[in-house]
């Protein structure tokens, strides 16, 4: 069972604080939907919106084409894996599995085949006899995950289902996860603050901030073109080098920053409506440096002093102090060969392909994270 | 060395001082019901069980112990269900003047049983209905729904709301929530609801006295006995009353106690 989710300028407000400030999404039906952003950005709001725990101060959602503004959570086409996973403790696995059929008034024998065939596919079916307190974290998440799927929803909502569990255990988890979802086909929207957990699993990322969507797309596109300062900051490491938009042709653009001037193709603006004269900030992950030498489009921000290196395993991590803006922090990965040397001068180097033109300048404090 | 000796003596004779003073009055009522006379005063004269015979040989006693077991589960199953209910609405919704409702709900425990039985006493009179075993029980039911209600909602934490936002969310009416989720959660403090007013409502006398007429409980049959003096059967039918609360004590412990314990 799946349905699409239609979500149009939902606004939630509490008291003066706006949760949800106009927002707007469309899901696919079968889709593997991950709200990603800080806490307080509103992705469990929506979330709640989607499971009908709270209804939305203005805008509509719908699933499956049907509005469900009057629907509560119990008739709504959609189930919920909590965070503490809230699993009944005076019942059997078998049982928790089986409460949402036999609420759907479905025979005795029957529910529990089902339950015990979703038990069998997280692999908890030696175990149908027990009892929560008798599993381990990951086990328990597992029975949450059947017991939520056992009455068939068209869409799962999954909020930071994976938060209390250790990396390790998480990492094999979201594989569960994205096997799981791919055979059920139910959509899935899933919230959580980890990035890299969204970006295993999602089929599209929604990065949400301050109530606000501010960017949509597939993990790729989200990490490597995002379309905001915040997007391309929250994904991973960056460099923020401000600057302005000098000219934009169809061809090429050309741009002044604090390390000098540069021209990048036309693909690197994150938005098509930039004007020249505008503020504009050029995002370069720490991976996207080169060497100076070597094949394909070259150029480069000028030179730049070594600070300090460490080595990560598959790479060096190194922090550069640019020629130009002596007071920038640069951090760039080295390949894993390279001798990194504290004073050392080399040359800022990167493949304008690699580059982003995103609008405005980072604040303060975001360039500081950026470092 | 002697200063040591000396203060374990102390704490010693404070020990069994403050069990005796506990434990005495108890351990004297049991032993004279056993007494080979008439009178259940020193000295003992030897054992007997006679006493306990004639206990379960009067039909009078008897019947008031049946009404007593009645009157206790009766009451004490109406107090826990409605102090269920209380608590859950109260934890659960977001109720005008919660707060004050709660007070309202537990202030009858700090009213002594003689004005609630009095107040009780005149509304039913003004109602026009007649004293029986079904006024004790309401009567019962109003001391120990307070008690219920209290240690019930202490057991409601935020912790099983959302397992019932969970039960909801997978289709449950609130009615199946309540019963097939909330009250098997709470099980263990709704068990000890009910054991302690069990034991509440068996010996309760004064709500027992004045609100009933023909049937009486135990310890109003008891009291009518101890009008025509003491005698061994009065200790004996008090030693019979004495071990059912203990009885009752020691099942709250063994279900209620231990099935916590265990989860």
């Amino acid at each position: 069972m799946t349905a699409p989710v239609s979500i149009r300028n939902a606004t939630k407000t509490f008291g003066d604080f706006t949760a949800l400030d106009d927002v707007s999404l469309e899901i696919a039906a079968g889709e593997f939907i991950v709200l990603l952003g800080p806490s307080g950005c509103g992705k469990t709001t929506l979330l709640s919106l989607l499971g009908g725990f709270l209804s939305p101060t203005k805008g509509v959602i719908e699933i499956a084409g049907r509005d469900m503004g009057d629907v509560p959570p119990a008739r709504r086409p959609t189930t919920t894996m909590f965070q503490d996973y809230a699993l009944f403790p005076h019942m059997t696995l078998r049982d928790n599995v089986a409460f949402g059929l036999k609420m759907r008034n479905v025979a005795k024998r029957e529910r529990q085949t089902k339950a015990e065939e979703l038990l069998d596919m997280v692999g908890l079916k030696a175990s149908a006899g027990k009892k929560p307190h008798e599993l381990s974290g990951g086990q328990r998440q597992r029975v949450a995950l059947a017991r939520a799927l056992a009455v068939e929803p068209d869409v799962l909502l999954l909020d930071e289902p994976l938060g209390a569990l250790d990396l390790k255990l998480r990492r094999q988890m979201q594989d569960e996860l994205k096997a799981i979802q791919k055979r059920v086909g139910t959509t899935f929207v899933h919230v959580t603050h980890d990035q890299e957990e969204a970006m295993a699993i999602a089929d599209r990322i929604v990065v949400m901030n301050a109530g606000k969507i501010e960017d949509v797309g597939r993990p790729e596109d989200i990490y490597m073109r995002p379309r905001t300062l915040f997007s391309a900051s929250f994904m991973g490491e960056v460099n923020f080098i401000p600057g302005t938009l000098e000219a934009a042709g169809n061809e090429s653009i050309s741009v002044k920053t604090v390390l000098g001037a540069v021209t990048l193709p036309n693909a690197a603006l994150g938005d098509q409506a930039l004007k020249p004269g505008q503020k504009i900030t050029l995002a370069i992950r720490p991976e996207h440096f080169r060497a100076s030498t070597g094949t394909g489009p070259r150029i480069t921000l000028g030179k730049a002093k070594i600070e300090d290196g460490s080595f990560f395993g598959t790479h060096h991590r190194a922090h550069l102090s640019p020629l130009d803006y002596p007071n920038m922090v640069i951090t760039a990965h080295m390949p894993q060969s390279a001798i990194i040397e504290p004073g050392a001068w080399i040359d800022l180097t990167i493949d304008p392909a690699s580059v982003v033109i995103l609008p405005g300048h980072p604040a303060a404090t975001a360039q500081e994270d950026a470092a | 060395m002697i200063s040591s000796r000396f203060s374990k003596l102390l704490s010693w004779s404070y020990l069994i001082a403050l069990y005796g003073f506990i434990f005495l009055p108890v351990a004297v009522l049991v032993l004279f019901s056993f007494q080979d006379g008439r009178l259940p005063v020193p000295p003992f004269n030897g054992v007997t069980l006679k006493w306990y015979g004639e206990v379960f040989a009067d039909s009078r006693l008897m019947s008031a112990l049946g009404n007593s077991l009645m009157v206790a589960i009766g009451s004490s199953l109406v107090a826990c269900v409605l102090g269920f209910c209380a608590a859950y609405g109260l934890a659960r919704y977001v109720l005008p003047a919660s707060r004050l409702q709660r007070g309202l709900l537990v202030a009858p425990m700090t009213v002594s049983y003689l004005i609630i039985a009095l107040g009780l006493l005149s509304t039913f009179n003004w109602v026009g209905i007649s004293l029986s075993l079904w006024t004790v029980g309401i009567g019962h039911v109003v001391i120990n729904l307070p008690l219920c209600f209290a240690i019930i909602y202490a057991s409601m934490g935020d912790h099983q709301k959302n397992i019932e936002r969970a039960a909801r969310d997978l289709g449950a009416a609130e009615w199946q929530v309540m019963t097939q989720v909330s009250a098997p959660m709470l099980m263990p403090s709704i068990l000890a609801a009910f054991f302690l007013s069990v034991t509440f409502s068996w010996d309760e006398f004064i709500i027992a006295f004045l609100l009933s007429r023909f049937d009486v409980t135990l310890p109003v049959e008891i009291w009518s006995m101890l009008r025509s003096g003491l005698n061994p059967k009065t200790n004996a039918v008090g030693s019979v009353v004495f071990l059912v609360s203990v009885a009752l004590l020691l099942i709250l412990e063994l279900i209620v106690f231990r099935r916590t314990a265990k989860k």
